[in-house]
C-alpha cells in the first residue's frame, strides 16, 4: 500500500511552568491510502495529542510528520488552515456543529473558507448530506436533529471538501450503541465505496472491531499495532 | 470580494441570532450619533442666524458717533453732545476713497398718528444711501431721493411694525401720517428685517429725509447737526484703512489738537458681530465635542459586547479554524460584526438626531441647520468607532488556539 501518512519519532512535550508533560515519547508509523484505523488507549495515553498533530491542529516538539509528503513544520498558521481545509475532515465526539445554523449551512462551512461559489457550495453540500442519508433534512437546525443525525451532519461536513483523510475523535462517544453502529456503517461504506482513509480514536473495543487496523497507545508510545483480518460488519447503515 | 461577502453573511447571521443584544449594543451608537447630529445642527443654526443678522445690518459697516464732552468736570458718554454735521458726512464721502456709501442720521423718538391710531417709534432722519448700506429693500412704494433731502420735503418710509400698528389692512402708500403733529406723506414701506442681534425690532422705525428731521422734528443745536454717520467701506479689507482716514479727517475738520481726545468715535460693527459669530462657533464645537464623547462611550459598549461574544463563541471559532478558516477570515468576521453594529446604529442615529432636532426646533424656536457634511462626518465617525473598538476583540478571536477553543465549555 502507498503510504499516505508517514510519522517518524514524533515527540510532544507540554510545558506548564516548571512541569513537563511528555504526551508523545517517540511515535513512528505509517498509514496507507484507503486504510480504516482505530486508535485506542486510556486517557492520557497520547492518542488525542497524536490526532491533533495528524490534523495539523498542533505541532510536534520533535520528529517528523508527512501527509502526502507535505511537512507542516515550517508552514504558517494560515497555510496549515488551508491544508486542513483541503485535505482533512474532522469528526468530533461532541459533533461541534454551529448552533442555530441549518444542516446544509453547517456542511457548507469548509467550502465557504475554500472560497467556493454559492452554487457549487449548495450542490456539494447537498451531495454530502445525501451521502450520509440526510436527504430531506437539509434545513433542520442541530437542535431539531437526534444525536446520530447530528453526527451524520458532522460527517457530511468532514466529507464535503473530498479530503485525503477523515479524522474522527471518539465519534460514537456521545451516542447509544445502536446509533454508534449506524455511524460505523457509514464509515465502513465511505471507506469501502469511496476509498476514504479513516483514522478514528475510540476507547470502546466493540467500536474498534469495525476498523481494519487497531493501534494501541500507552504512555505516549505505540504498544500494539495489528491488522484486524475480519472487521465486524455494521448492518444498520441505511445510507 | 467573495471573502468579504461570505464574512458579511456570517456576521449578519450572528447579529440576527442575538437580536436583543445587538439592538442594545447599537443603542450607544444611536444615541452618540443622534447627539452629534443634533448638537451640530443647533450650533450651525446659531451660526447661521448670526450671519444673517450681520448681513441684515449691512456689511463693512462703520458708525461714526458724536463724541463725549466734559462739562464742569463731569464727562458725558459718547453721543451725548452732538459734534458731527451733515458736512462731515459729505466730506467723508468725497475725500476718502475706501468709502462706498455715507449716510448721516439724526434720530429721535416721536409719536406718530394716523387717523385715530397712534404709535411711538424711532424716527430716523437720513439720506437715501441708508437703504444701500443696510441692504434694505422696499416692500412697496418708492424711496425718497436726494432732492427730497435737499428740499426737506415731508415724506417718509415706514417700517413694517409701524404699518401694522397704524394701518391694519389699509394700503399706507400716499396716506398722510402726523409725526410730532407734522403731516408726512408715506412714500414707501420697508421690507421686514426682523430682530437685530440684540433683540431690537428693526422694523419699528420710520425714515424721513435728514433735513426734514433737522428742521421740522428735532431741531438743531448748530447748523447741519447729525447724531451719527453710517459709513460703508468698499471691501472688508478696507475697513481699518477707512477707520483711520475718517478719524484723521474728522480731527482736522474739528480742529482737534494732537494732545486732545477725539470728540467723536468710530465703531466697527462688523467686528462686534464677528466676535458674536466666533463665540457661536466655539459653542458649536463644544457641543459637538461633548456629543462625540457619547459616541466613544458607545464604542466602548461595542468592544465590551464583542469581547463577551468572542468568549461565548470560542467553540464556534474553534470549529471554524479547524475546518480551514484563516486568521484573516475570523478577524474579518468579527470586525464586520462590529462595523455593521456601528453603521446600522449610525444610520438610525442620524434619523433620530434629525427627528430630535426638528422636535426641539418646533418647541423652542431655536434655529437649526443640518449639513450633509455633518451627517457624513457622524456616520464615518461611527464607522471608525466600530472598527477601532471592534479590532481588539476580533484580533483576540483570530488568534485563538483551535485545540483549546474546540474543548472550551
Amino acid at each position: 500500500m502507498e503510504s499516505l501518512i508517514q510519522v517518524q519519532e514524533l515527540v510532544k512535550i507540554y510545558r506548564f511552568g516548571e512541569m513537563e508533560v511528555h504526551a508523545l515519547r517517540g511515535v513512528s508509523l505509517s498509514i496507507g491510502q484507503g486504510e480504516f484505523v482505530a486508535i485506542m488507549g486510556a486517557s492520557g495515553s497520547g492518542k488525542s495529542t497524536f490526532m491533533n498533530i495528524l490534523g495539523f491542529l498542533d505541532r510536534p516538539t520533535s520528529g517528523q510528520y508527512l501527509l502526502e509528503g507535505i511537512n507542516g513544520e515550517h508552514l504558517s498558521r494560515d497555510e496549515l488552515a488551508e491544508i486542513r481545509n483541503q485535505k482533512i475532515g474532522f469528526v468530533f465526539q461532541g459533533f461541534n456543529l454551529l448552533a442555530r445554523t441549518s444542516a446544509l449551512e453547517n456542511v457548507e462551512l469548509p467550502l465557504t473558507y475554500a472560497r467556493a461559489s454559492t452554487h457549487k457550495r449548495k450542490e456539494m453540500a447537498h451531495n454530502a448530506l445525501s451521502e450520509v442519508g440526510l436527504k430531506g433534512r437539509e434545513h433542520h437546525h442541530p437542535s431539531q436533529l437526534s444525536g446520530g443525525e447530528q453526527q451524520r451532519v458532522a460527517i457530511a461536513r468532514a466529507l464535503v471538501n473530498q479530503p485525503s483523510i477523515l479524522l474522527a475523535d471518539e465519534p460514537t462517544g456521545n451516542l447509544d450503541s445502536k446509533t454508534s453502529e449506524e455511524i460505523m456503517g457509514i464509515f465502513q461504506r465511505l471507506n469501502r465505496d469511496l476509498g476514504i482513509t479513516i483514522i478514528m480514536i475510540t476507547h470502546e473495543p466493540d467500536i474498534a472491531l469495525f476498523a481494519k487496523r487497531n493501534i494501541h497507545f500507552k504512555d505516549g508510545k505505540v504498544v500494539d499495532d495489528r491488522e484486524n483480518p475480519s472487521p465486524a460488519v455494521a448492518v444498520r447503515d441505511q445510507g | 470580494m467573495a471573502t468579504l461577502l461570505a464574512s458579511l453573511r456570517i456576521a449578519l447571521r450572528a447579529l440576527l441570532v442575538n437580536k436583543m443584544r445587538s439592538a442594545l449594543t447599537m443603542l450607544g451608537i444611536i444615541i452618540g450619533v443622534g447627539a452629534v447630529i443634533a448638537m451640530i445642527a443647533v450650533g450651525e443654526g446659531a451660526k447661521k442666524r448670526i450671519a444673517e443678522q450681520i448681513a441684515s445690518m449691512g456689511s463693512n459697516l462703520l458708525i461714526v458717533l458724536s463724541g463725549s464732552s466734559t462739562s464742569g468736570g463731569i464727562r458725558f458718554g459718547m453721543g451725548t453732545v452732538p459734534t458731527l454735521t451733515a458736512d462731515d458726512a459729505k466730506a467723508i464721502g468725497t475725500e476718502i476713497p475706501a468709502v462706498k456709501y455715507v449716510s448721516p442720521n439724526l434720530t429721535g423718538i416721536a409719536q406718530v398718528v394716523y387717523g385715530n391710531q397712534n404709535w411711538s417709534t424711532v424716527v430716523n432722519g437720513t439720506t437715501p444711501e441708508v437703504l444701500d448700506i443696510r441692504d434694505w429693500p422696499l416692500a412697496s412704494g418708492r424711496p425718497f431721493t436726494q432732492q427730497d433731502v435737499d428740499g426737506a420735503t415731508k415724506v417718509c418710509l415706514l417700517g413694517k411694525t409701524v404699518v401694522d400698528n397704524l394701518f391694519g389692512g389699509i394700503d399706507p402708500i400716499g396716506q398722510i401720517v402726523r409725526i410730532k403733529k407734522v403731516p408726512f406723506t408715506v412714500m414707501g414701506v420697508l421690507a421686514s428685517k426682523g430682530q437685530s442681534t440684540w433683540g431690537q425690532d428693526q422694523d419699528d422705525t420710520i425714515f424721513v429725509p435728514l433735513t426734514t428731521a433737522q428742521k421740522r422734528l428735532f431741531g438743531m443745536q448748530f447748523p447741519g447737526m447729525v447724531r451719527a454717520i453710517a459709513v460703508q467701506a468698499k471691501e472688508p479689507e478696507m475697513m481699518k484703512e477707512a477707520e483711520d482716514q475718517i478719524t484723521e479727517l474728522l480731527r482736522q475738520r474739528h480742529h482737534i489738537q494732537p494732545n486732545q481726545e477725539n470728540d467723536f468715535s468710530v465703531r466697527n460693527l462688523t467686528e462686534v458681530m464677528s466676535s458674536a459669530e466666533q463665540s457661536a462657533r466655539v459653542m458649536s464645537l463644544l457641543l459637538g465635542a461633548i456629543a462625540s464623547i457619547s459616541l466613544i462611550v458607545g464604542g466602548i459598549g461595542i468592544m465590551n459586547i464583542m469581547l463577551v461574544s468572542v468568549t461565548e463563541r470560542t467553540r464556534e471559532i474553534g470549529i471554524r479554524i479547524a475546518v480551514g478558516a484563516k486568521g484573516r477570515d475570523i478577524l474579518l468576521q468579527f470586525l464586520i460584526e462590529s462595523l455593521v453594529l456601528s453603521l446600522v446604529g449610525g444610520t438610525l442615529g442620524i434619523g433620530i438626531g434629525i427627528a430630535g432636532t426638528l422636535i426641539l426646533a418646533a418647541f423652542t424656536q431655536w434655529p437649526v441647520l443640518y449639513s450633509i457634511k455633518a451627517i457624513l462626518l457622524a456616520f464615518f465617525f461611527a464607522g471608525s468607532v466600530g472598527v477601532f473598538f471592534g479590532f481588539y476583540p476580533a484580533r483576540k478571536a483570530s488568534l485563538l488556539n483551535p485545540i483549546e477553543a474546540l474543548h472550551y465549555e
